[in-house]
């Protein structure tokens, strides 16, 4: 594998609302070029987080405490305001969850779209929107001409996303953000859009990080994947790997509440609560050890 | 791969597309349109249309009723005041100072209190604060009172009617518009612009304002019919114009002494006063109802 596009070390943060919760606990990961990457866990897990510090959105509550964020050989938490604006949006661009709100209910597709391609990727206007008509060809919608003056909603959910991951991946980023891209769609339609990405990626060469509770989701696109349960990385590996022979007792519990349509009869099992136990002991060392403070219930 | 069908842009069918072809089809907002349009054009073209000089007076002639009534003159269609001057051409010369206080002064307000409403919402903190409590400090001062005080101070004439409208009026604007501006800061298409790593006065111009428009122009059209009023009490206790200038407040204060040997000079300007506040109202809502996009569904 070559030399990874994003390189995360150590990432800590803790909620500041929260009696300095930590929310992430020196996680590590890396998404090679050309790599989907997937980050699981279940909600509050700190995937979200992640996502927003590489973004430079960390909420106000929550306080990076340590780590860093490699990107081509620089890290993203060290860089001025000014300076993460000239990598976001050019190097960096974000898939987001959920499409019905991710574009502006007030202007049309062609104005957002051709927004990026003229701050970012300095086109002028008739260019950028020759470039956002063939973006929509490329992600499949057939009447592109119309999608352009419309309103997004005029527009279908899963035409929004193809708007978003067209508008995403139209500024030639090398590092895709997914958040939860396929979450507020209906399962159809997530097939489709999961195969566009996948697609897209490909043929650019993007790195995904790809985020998801969804371990199905997952194994359809992702090359690698990173387990986290309450901020810590509990198992990392390629999908194949991770997904045929789970090491870690959490991975096995998140397989085994994901629906098998092929076994019907067995039924889903939630998280036994011994496990869940085990997992907050086994956090909570991890915590004496760090000197993060065992502050955690 | 599959392409999505063109008819899964979920249209909005019969429903026509833009603004004016939704406010046309809204009898309310055509009437209170067409009222408007009329009164501007009287206003405009009152030495033409008016027809007799609205100070001349006539001693002769002293509070001859409407055309329809018992000793009616036929020269007076609305009938003549306590000084045998035309109600009529007074009510058409009147419209002059209640329409140029309804678009100066609520055009003034609106301004000053968008601007300083987009810097608190946008800018949050100490602006916010700042702003914020000059608007709490502003709205704890009557209103009728302070526009009676600052006109004393000014000294009567249309500027200083404006001017009291405006230093009033302006806390209405910054208020709803910094609540606004708040709300979209929040929106995920503000936040996916930040990624996108676009600078800050550009997320507001293009992202937060053309989804505050929307209720800035409703608000405009509400204030209108507020500054007609206002004007309206100030002419009525003498604050406004000099009183050679006809307005239908200072009718309203004519015609009350005298309402019971001639109602007609009071029922007037009254009417006129009622129906432009009215219509103002309902062009308001009208265009608060048809240019939010969320409602537009």
């Amino acid at each position: 594998m070559t030399a990874p596009r994003l390189s995360i070390e150590e990432l800590s943060a803790i909620s500041l609302r929260d009696g300095d919760r930590p929310i992430l606990r020196r996680v590590a990961l890396s998404v090679g070029t050309g790599e989907v990457h997937g980050l699981v866990g279940e909600s509050g897990a700190g995937k979200s987080t992640i996502a927003k510090a590489i973004l430079g959105i960390i909420p106000s509550q929550v306080k990076v405490t340590g780590g860093r964020i490699g990107f081509e050989g620089r890290d993203l938490l060290s860089l001025s305001a000014a300076e993460l604006r000239a990598v976001l949006g050019r190097d960096i661009a974000l898939v987001p969850q959920d499409p019905s709100t991710a574009l502006n209910p007030s202007r049309r597709i062609d104005a957002q779209m051709t927004d990026g391609l003229r701050l970012k990727r300095g086109l002028a206007m008739k260019e950028a929107r020759l470039r956002a008509r063939a973006l929509l060809e490329e992600v499949q919608i057939r009447d592109p001409d119309r999608v352009l003056v419309s309103y997004p909603h005029q527009l279908s959910g899963g035409m929004r996303q193809r708007v978003l991951i067209a508008a995403a991946f139209g500024l030639e980023p090398k590092l895709v953000i997914a958040d939860e891209p396929t979450t507020a769609l209906d399962v159809t339609v997530q097939k489709q859009i999961l195969r566009l990405i996948r697609s897209l990626q490909e043929r650019h060469g993007t790195s995904v990080l790809f985020v998801s509770h969804d371990l199905g989701v997952v194994a359809k696109i992702c090359d690698r994947v990173t387990v986290l349960y309450m901020g810590k990385v509990v198992e990392q590996g390629a999908t194949v790997e991770v997904l045929a022979a789970p090491r870690h007792a959490y991975t096995k519990a998140l397989l085994a509440a994901n629906p098998r349509y092929d076994r019907p009869d067995t039924g889903l099992e939630p998280t036994p609560p011994e496990l869940i136990a085990a997992l907050r002991a086994e956090i909570a060392a991890f915590d004496a050890n760090a000197g993060t403070g065992p502050r955690d219930g | 791969m599959e392409h999505w069908s063109p008819t899964s842009i979920t249209d909005t069918g019969t429903q026509p597309h833009s603004v004016a072809a939704r406010l046309a089809r809204d009898p309310k907002v055509v009437c209170a349109g067409g009222f408007i349009l009329f009164l501007i054009l009287l206003a405009i073209g009152a030495p033409l249309i008016a027809p007799k000089d609205p100070l001349a007076q006539n001693l002769l002639m002293t509070t001859v009723p409407p055309v329809g009534f018992a000793d009616a003159e036929p020269g007076f269609l609305l009938g003549t005041d306590g000084l045998g001057r035309d109600v009529l051409s007074r009510v058409i010369f009147g419209s002059r100072v209640s329409l140029t206080v309804a678009f100066v002064a609520a055009g003034l307000a609106c301004l000053i209190g968008s601007l300083l409403g987009l810097m608190a919402g946008f800018l949050g903190n100490v602006v916010d604060a700042l702003i914020s409590r000059l608007v709490d400090v502003w709205m704890a001062f009557p209103p009728v009172l302070l526009s009676i005080l600052l006109v004393a101070l000014l000294g009567t004439g249309l500027h200083s009617v404006i001017a009291a409208i405006v230093v009033i009026d302006w806390t209405r604007f910054c208020r709803v518009v910094r609540t606004e501006t708040m709300g979209q800061a929040q929106m995920d298409y503000v936040v996916a612009a930040r990624t996108i790593g676009f600078s800050r006065p550009s997320i507001l111009f293009r992202e937060i304002f053309p989804n505050v428009v929307p209720v800035l122009i409703a608000l405009l059209t509400l204030e209108m019919g507020i500054a007609v009023v206002v004007e309206a009490i100030l002419s009525f206790v003498g604050l406004s114009v000099s009183s050679d200038t006809p307005t239908w407040g200072g009718m309203i204060a004519e015609g009350r002494q005298i309402v019971h040997e001639a109602w007609w000079v009071l029922a007037a300007p009254l009417a006129a006063l009622f129906a432009t506040v009215v219509a103002f109202n309902q062009i308001g809502d009208g265009l608060a109802r048809s240019l939010d996009p969320v409602l537009r569904r």
